[in-house]
């Protein structure tokens, strides 16, 4: 019979801990920042495919970093708990803040029960009807939540950036201001070299816009994104409808 | 919420992280079964008398498709509901319409939008239209329980295909068979009349407005010979309802565009019966 080492519980945690932070630090920022008609989500992802930022329900988005097979985890269940609630109940029964309850208790589970801990730090968001009534919730990978006002940033390089934001964000900005922020933010370098270029083909960018109906997702790719992110382009927000799809 | 297999308190129960398929009926199915319709247990007994809705047109047109129903639902010879609505939208570029008894039809379409939106969003893709129409049709066939106990679905599905960017038309039988239909089709009690109606008045490469007013056109002749169909009722200004879909996707008409169309069906229709031919 094999003798089991004694491992103080708080060795234990910040092992846990430790372990997880390293994890997310080995990707990219995502930073999710409020303008003047709702949330917007940016993040460095050059992928098409396999998104950071993705639409949970009518008025709530989800973004992580991390470990992609554990978030993408966390969203599906996210979208399966929004979808259950609104058909059993109403589409108004649910909310970002219910999702982000259930977010911190599976990953507070995860972290002290299982036998690695979810490398993700993640955000929902919910837009309201006006700025003051927008929820932006974060989440730790020990199920720690956090109710953030106006921005949020998260990832390896965060502090940098969450530093560049206290400073420069405001609320009321409109979508092309606060994307540029964003971008000029991520782009930075944090061991001080010059600061990276990145185009809108490097970035993932979505929005909840409040002044759509029902399903305010909606992801600001191609000319549109260009558009936003120019500064001589006259563009400062997302048109109210969708033009015709190719 | 408390859901079956939710023992950790607060937690998502391991159905939400497992993995699985992108369908919600599938996971609905497997974690809360109560919640869907064809799962319920039924009373030993005969038929229920349950308020039913009646008839739903659709045709085609130049790069889309117009689908429309009347507002009539009747429960025996009563009228049980003068406003229901019987068309819907089952997604940014299809549409549902039912015929059948009333309340598990509005339970199958929510059903069915929540199924699109699902996928929709685990994908991160739109399923093609006939992946839509052959979810409706797995629908309609688990629901035969129900069927044969008198309280059948008939769905009346169109869409935009975004493929070949033409208006499409799928019906289905009460078993859960799927077809797809060319040019024009219509569901439920009046559909006789309207299917007359629609076979006389269609015509290839029509713009959206006229296969509106076919569609009123249709849904009148029906209303005039069925009785559980409802003509508009221009007293509590009730009008069908119509939707639309084209490449900019769906849309319901207004009841005031809708006016217009009705109110010229209606006039022309005084002292010739027959309507437009």
């Amino acid at each position: 019979m094999t003798m089991p080492f004694y491992v103080s519980p708080e060795q234990l945690m910040k092992d846990r801990a430790d372990y997880a932070r390293k994890g997310i630090a080995r990707g990219r920022s995502v930073v999710v920042l409020g303008y003047d008609g709702g949330i917007a989500f940016v993040a460095e992802n050059p992928s098409r495919a396999l998104h950071k930022v993705s639409e949970i329900y009518d008025r709530i988005a989800f973004a992580a970093v991390g470990k992609y097979n554990e978030f993408e985890n966390l969203r599906v269940a996210g979208v399966r708990y929004a979808d259950l609630r609104g058909y059993s109940y109403d589409r108004g029964d649910v909310t970002a803040r219910g999702l982000a309850n259930a977010y911190a208790q599976t990953l507070g589970t995860v972290f002290t029960q299982e036998s690695k801990p979810y490398e993700v730090e993640i955000v929902v968001a919910e837009v309201g009807t006006d700025a003051d009534s927008d929820q932006i919730y974060r989440l730790t990978y020990d199920g720690s939540v956090a109710d953030e006002h106006g921005f949020v940033a998260m990832g390896g390089t965060a502090e940098p950036i969450v530093a560049g934001l206290q400073e420069r964000w405001q609320p009321g900005m409109t979508l092309s201001a606060a994307l540029r922020l964003a971008v000029e933010l991520l782009a930075q370098d944090p061991s001080g070299g010059a600061p990276r270029t990145l185009g809108a083909n490097q970035l993932e960018v979505a929005v909840i816009d409040r002044n759509r109906p029902r399903r305010t997702f909606r992801r600001v790719t191609g000319p549109l994104l260009e558009a936003l992110l120019s500064s001589e382009d006259p563009t400062t927000g997302v048109p109210a409808e969708d033009g015709p799809q190719g | 919420m408390s859901f079956p297999g939710h023992q950790d308190a607060g937690r998502l129960p391991a159905a939400f992280t497992a993995t699985g398929s992108s369908s919600f009926t599938e996971f609905v199915g497997a974690h809360a079964p109560h919640l869907l319709p064809s799962r319920r247990p039924l009373p030993p007994g005969g038929a229920l008398e349950a308020p039913h809705g009646t008839t739903i047109v659709a045709l085609t047109f130049d790069g889309g498709v117009v689908m429309a129903g009347d507002r009539r639902a009747t429960m025996g010879n009563l009228i049980a509901n003068r406003d229901m609505e019987k068309v819907y939208g089952a997604d940014d570029y299809s549409a549902v319409g039912i015929a059948g008894t009333a309340g598990i039809a509005i339970e199958l379409v929510k059903l069915f939008q929540v199924e699109l939106e699902h996928y929709e969003k685990i994908e991160g893709a739109l399923l093609s239209l006939e992946g839509k129409a052959n979810r409706l049709a797995t629908m309609i066939r688990s629901n035969l329980g129900l069927a044969m106990q008198g309280l059948a679905v008939v769905p009346l599905f169109a869409g935009f295909d975004l493929d070949t960017t033409v208006g499409r038309i799928f019906s289905y039988d009460v078993t859960g068979g799927c077809y797809e239909e060319h040019d024009h089709h219509s569901v439920g009690s009046g559909s006789l009349f309207a299917r007359g109606a629609l076979k006389k008045l269609w015509r290839p490469g029509m713009a959206s407005a006229d296969a509106v007013s076919i569609a009123v056109e249709a849904l009148y002749d029906a209303a005039d010979d069925d009785s559980a169909t409802g003509g508009p009722d221009l007293g509590r200004r009730i009008w069908p309802t119509v939707a639309v879909i084209d490449t900019d996707g769906l849309r319901f008409l207004d009841d005031d565009a809708l006016a217009g169309v009705v109110e010229q069906i209606v006039a022309g229709r005084r002292g010739n019966p027959g309507g437009a031919r």
